[in-house]
């Protein structure tokens, strides 16, 4: 008898509590409506983005119904926490900072908005045609643009001109890798604690594969041949990979394993090695935080060849929105400012040429000032860029796209494995072909393991 | 004491003794130093033991949001350790002065809990943080923290609650009303000096832990995540680190060396009286 | 009756004994002053195993393009043949017990320095058990640049000094780095511990030893020793407790390398879980170190156990 009242009484209370909550929500959406839209952004924290969070205000001037909360993470921490938070579709962000490796991959999954689609069309104001094409075509996904290019780099060498001189020797805008293993050798001087190069050795797929991986290219290898089976014993990225071990192991900077970009540049700025190959991003930074001695003798130089010409790799940063951004016309508003024209004028103007983002527009390289406070390396970097090709790396064919890394998600893992292997071999823990034969036996498994090859 | 060879080995071990400490606490005195030379002088070589010190570390350590990830570290370790305590008491009084059947089966399920490694457990604890929007925000590591330091709090706490004189509990009715009475005005002020060392204690680690705070929060995180940024912005930090991880530790530091005599005994879980 | 047991209140069976039986709410008053810990530490630390178990049976690898699917115990299967991670079962076992007897052994003589009379003694304990507090994160940090980095590091300049020349310490030792680091701190630590327990040893016994013409070596080997076994057995549990998930020292030092040299098993973990995002795998890893550490627990409690026989504490 008692269950069809209390059952009644139940709906009840639902019914009220469902008027209630109801009109609390109308409620909640007005006052939404009223109060400014707050974008969360995730941001690499690297002095180009610091500059970005520090000109917020010149974006609220223009757009005073959005707020903007910055979040900076360093890069090796960016990535997880973005892909943990896209991929398991929390929603946290509106505007993410992604590279050039993730946007195809992610765009394939749906995680990020098609840009080409949604704004670009509409938005006359945001020049999409100044961009400069191979980084336009970085951060695309079946031609359409999937993030804007925040900023683009290639690789280049930066070298000491003053120990060159001294030493009789003299840099060519296009070194090769064999002459640069001849300079090293010469330039390095055990007496002074200066090496001959420093190259980045630490583990990581980010990290140290991305030069070794151009060597690869340019002495002829390549990661997989046409099949997806791996490339890496074949005889030319073996010879790539020890060429790349020994150079560091003999003239390279001590204790290489454990250096990654950020400790190259602590020492190229304090002037413990002679040379540097990296990525041309670093040439703004390099030469603002040299000591007195190396400030006024940093030297740029194309990325060495071997067999093929071009072999820079190919970098951008770019601004993507999540699919899962309620706030999306505001994240557009947002992305397409940092990456407009305007902002480029407006970052130069107010916090120096040299923390400008480079290498995403045409227009940038035709600004006087920036002219003026780059010529060292403006030149080469753009010229580096437009030589690397990401749709076409090696020289023989490949399944794959991307220069310095594979454009498939099984990548990271491949990378990290083979990253720590090549470490081995820097150390002297083990031969650099005992490190390949690891390796590949490693991403052979992989490989079979996601249905590439069977 | 009648130690006749003492005469040449006393000096001796009091000056061996002297070079182990020293070295020991050399990088300490080495990070220091550092934290007032100029980035540059941080990595000259031969390293330079006088410079013209600056503080211009110190000034700048507010930058990059410092305060915000200090706020988040000084919260997360004093609630956390206030939860442990506040939870450590009653389970130690349960284990100790009025103790539960099987009592030795629970407290050493308690520090087994300990020695599983929290690694195994985080692909779960992320997901289910996930799923309750606790990801990156300051209760998450409040949670995890409680549960890491509270079989070390139940365990020294207990330790303390063993030695009180049974006699003391004799002029207690023992009906459940008396027992919280029991346990907040007569236990707890005869084991103060035990629950102050059991707390730094966990504050310490609390204030220190790295692994959690990393995989589970991004920028609304603790002082080890901050500090670990360094790393990736491609500037020289040593100077810099030193001087944020000199102010940082100094509090903890501190309240360790004021505390070391009941930290010891806290430790020892008792042995030593 | 009570008179007799005042000096003690760790009874447990008489007290149990002397309650009333069949009084159920009675147990549950008992119980219940327990229940919050308990009932939160099985919610955060035992549930989260229960939830690995089931992960640990699925392929599933966030950033594939392929869906979770169940696929039994093919993880655990891979992880037998997965060269490194028996590497880093045997580096965990190799760091952790290497840092522990180093811990030891170098708080044991610090402790055995300072538990004698001479000016300053404070001073030079205060300073001995300092490197405890430091921040793991902030050491690391600072040692790695500071001190192990042969350009940049006071060590390097030291080892150059004296003639050795620079060592490549992350690059060519890579576990001895790691140990050293954190035998540094956690020896500070067992100083703590180990000291106390030297503090504890009577006096009086030694004296009578000595003036029975016992060399202090022997006062040593035969008094002081078995005094410290409890000591030391709890010292190296502790440091064994907290040093299985060393992880601060290798994220920042090595990144596990060079060649997952100094890979353990939670960062191995991390790596598989939040660097190549495999949740299937990297759960299956973490029920294999749980089932380690819990092989490694048991003869560990029963060392406990037993420091508490023999003090008499219960």
């Amino acid at each position: 008898m008692s269950k069809p009242i209390r059952r009644s009484t139940f709906v009840g209370a639902r019914a009220y509590s469902l008027a209630f909550s109801v009109s609390l929500g109308l409620l909640l959406a007005q006052a939404v409506q009223a109060e400014p839209i707050t974008l969360t952004v995730a941001l690499a924290a690297n002095p180009q983005m610091e500059t970005a969070a520090k000109l917020i205000d010149n974006f609220y001037a223009k757009y005073p119904d959005i707020k903007v909360k910055f979040q900076t993470l360093p890069e090796n921490q960016l990535r997880p926490t973005v892909l943990k938070d896209v991929a398991t579709k929390s929603g946290q962000f509106d505007v993410v900072m992604i590279g050039a490796y993730e946007v195809p991959l992610w765009a394939q999954k749906g995680w990020i908005t098609n840009l080409s689609k949604e704004f670009v069309a509409k938005d006359t104001e945001w020049k999409s045609d100044d961009l400069l094409t191979p980084i336009r075509d970085l951060v695309s996904y079946k031609g359409d643009m999937f993030a804007t290019p925040f900023y683009g780099s290639s690789s280049f060498m930066f070298y000491r001109k003053d120990l060159f001189q001294k030493a009789g020797l003299n840099m060519p805008e296009q070194p090769t890798w064999d002459q640069v293993a001849d300079f090293a050798a010469k330039l390095d001087d055990k007496s002074k604690n200066i090496s001959g190069i420093c190259l980045r050795g630490i583990p990581g797929w980010g990290q140290s594969l991305a030069p070794l991986t151009t060597v690869i290219n340019t002495f002829g290898g390549r990661w997989f041949d046409e099949k997806w089976e791996p490339q890496l014993s074949s005889p030319k990225s073996k010879e790539a990979i020890n060429f790349y071990v020994k150079l560091l192991k003999e003239h390279g900077q001590q204790d290489a394993a454990k250096d990654g970009w950020q400790e190259c540049l602590q020492l190229f700025t304090q002037g413990k090695t002679a040379m540097w190959y990296d990525d041309t991003v670093f040439a703004g930074p390099v030469i603002d935080q040299a000591n007195a001695e190396v400030k006024n003798n940093v030297g740029f130089a194309l990325a060495p060849i071997k067999e093929k010409p071009g072999s820079g790799w190919l970098w951008a940063w770019g601004l993507s929105i999540p699919t899962t951004s309620k706030h999306q016309d505001a994240a557009w508003k947002l992305v397409a400012w940092l990456t407009s024209q305007e902002y480029i004028k407006l970052a130069g103007e107010k916090a120096g040429w040299g923390t400008v983002p480079p290498g995403s527009r045409q227009s940038t390289y035709k600004l006087s000032a920036y002219e003026a406070a780059t010529k060292d390396y403006a030149d080469l970097t753009l010229k580096s860029i437009n030589a690397a090709n990401p749709l076409k790396p090696t020289v023989d064919p490949v399944p794959y796209t991307g220069v310095q890394y594979v454009t498939i998600p099984e990548f990271e893992q491949i990378g990290d494995f083979t990253s720590q292997q090549l470490a081995g071999a820097i150390s002297g823990q083990m031969s650099a072909d005992d490190a390949i034969k690891a390796s590949e036996t490693k991403i052979k498994e992989i490989m079979e393991d996601a249905g590439y090859i069977k | 004491m009648n130690r006749r060879r003492s005469s040449i080995i006393d000096p001796l071990l009091t000056v061996l003794t002297w070079v182990g400490t020293l070295v020991m606490f050399t990088p300490i005195a080495w990070m220091i130093l550092t934290s007032f030379k100029t980035e540059e002088d941080a990595v000259s070589y031969p390293p330079k033991l006088f410079f013209s010190p600056t503080l211009d570390h110190y000034r700048r350590i507010f930058e990059n949001d410092f305060a915000s990830f200090a706020t988040v570290s000084i919260l997360v370790t004093v609630i956390s350790t206030a939860i442990v305590i506040v939870l450590a008491v009653p389970a130690a009084f349960a284990l100790t002065v009025r103790p539960v059947p099987k009592w030795r089966d629970v407290l050493f399920f308690f520090i087994s809990t300990k020695m599983m490694p929290i690694a195994a457990g985080i692909v779960p604890i992320y997901l289910v943080a996930r799923a309750f929007d606790l990801l990156n925000t300051s209760t998450v590591l409040v949670i995890v923290y409680t549960s890491m330091n509270l079989p070390l709090a139940i365990w020294m706490i207990r330790s303390f609650m063993v030695e009180i004189p049974r006699d003391v509990f004799d002029a207690v009715a023992v009906d459940g009303a008396g027992r919280i009475r029991e346990m907040v005005q007569i236990i707890v002020p005869l084991i103060k000096p035990g629950l102050a060392s059991t707390a730094l204690l966990c504050a310490i680690f609390a204030w220190n832990e790295f692994f959690l705070a990393v995989n589970l929060t991004t920028t609304v995180s603790t002082l080890p995540v901050f500090l670990q940024k360094f790393l990736s912005f491609g500037k020289l930090y040593t100077a810099q680190v030193a001087a944020v991880a000199t102010l940082i530790n100094i509090p903890v530091v501190i309240a360790g060396w004021l505390a070391q005599k009941s930290l010891t005994r806290g430790l020892t879980f008792g042995a030593v009286k | 009756m009570r008179m007799k047991i005042m000096t003690s209140i760790s009874l447990p069976d008489r007290s149990r004994a002397t309650r009333p039986s069949g009084r159920l709410a009675k147990g549950w008053w008992d119980r219940l002053p327990l229940l919050p810990a308990l009932v939160f530490v099985i919610l955060v630390t035992q549930l989260p195993f229960v939830i690995t178990l089931y992960y640990s049976l699925q392929r599933w690898n966030l950033v594939s393009t392929n869906a979770p699917r169940f696929v039994w115990f093919r993880n655990f299967v891979n992880a037998a043949t997965d060269a490194t991670f028996l590497k880093a079962v045997v580096n965990t076992g190799v760091m952790t017990f290497s840092i522990v007897v180093a811990s030891v052994l170098v708080g044991g003589l610090l402790a055995a320095g300072l538990n004698r009379e001479f000016r300053g003694r404070t001073i030079a304990r205060t300073l001995a058990i300092t490197p405890f507090f430091i921040m793991p994160v902030a050491a690391a940090l600072f040692w790695k640049t500071g001190i192990f980095d042969p350009t940049f590091g006071i060590l390097g300049w030291i080892t150059d000094e004296i003639g050795i020349g620079r060592i490549n310490w992350i690059s060519q030792y890579p576990k001895l780095t790691i140990i050293i680091i954190t035998t540094w701190q956690w020896s500070a630590f067992a100083l703590l511990i180990l000291l106390a327990g030297m503090q504890s040893f009577p006096t009086e016994v030694a004296e009578a030893a000595e003036v029975d013409g016992a060399s202090r070596l022997y006062v040593f080997r035969r008094l002081m020793l078995p005094h410290l076994r409890p000591f030391i057995e709890l010292t190296g549990l502790l440091v064994a407790m907290y040093v299985l998930e060393n992880f601060a020292a290798i994220a920042i030092l090595t990144n596990g390398g060079p060649a997952y040299s100094t890979t353990n098993l939670s960062y191995y973990v991390y790596l598989e879980a939040f660097s190549a995002f495999d949740l299937g795998r990297a759960s299956a890893f973490g029920m294999i170190s749980l089932a380690i550490a819990m092989a490694l627990t048991i003869p560990m409690l029963r060392v406990v156990s037993g420091i508490f026989k023999e003090g008499g504490r219960a």
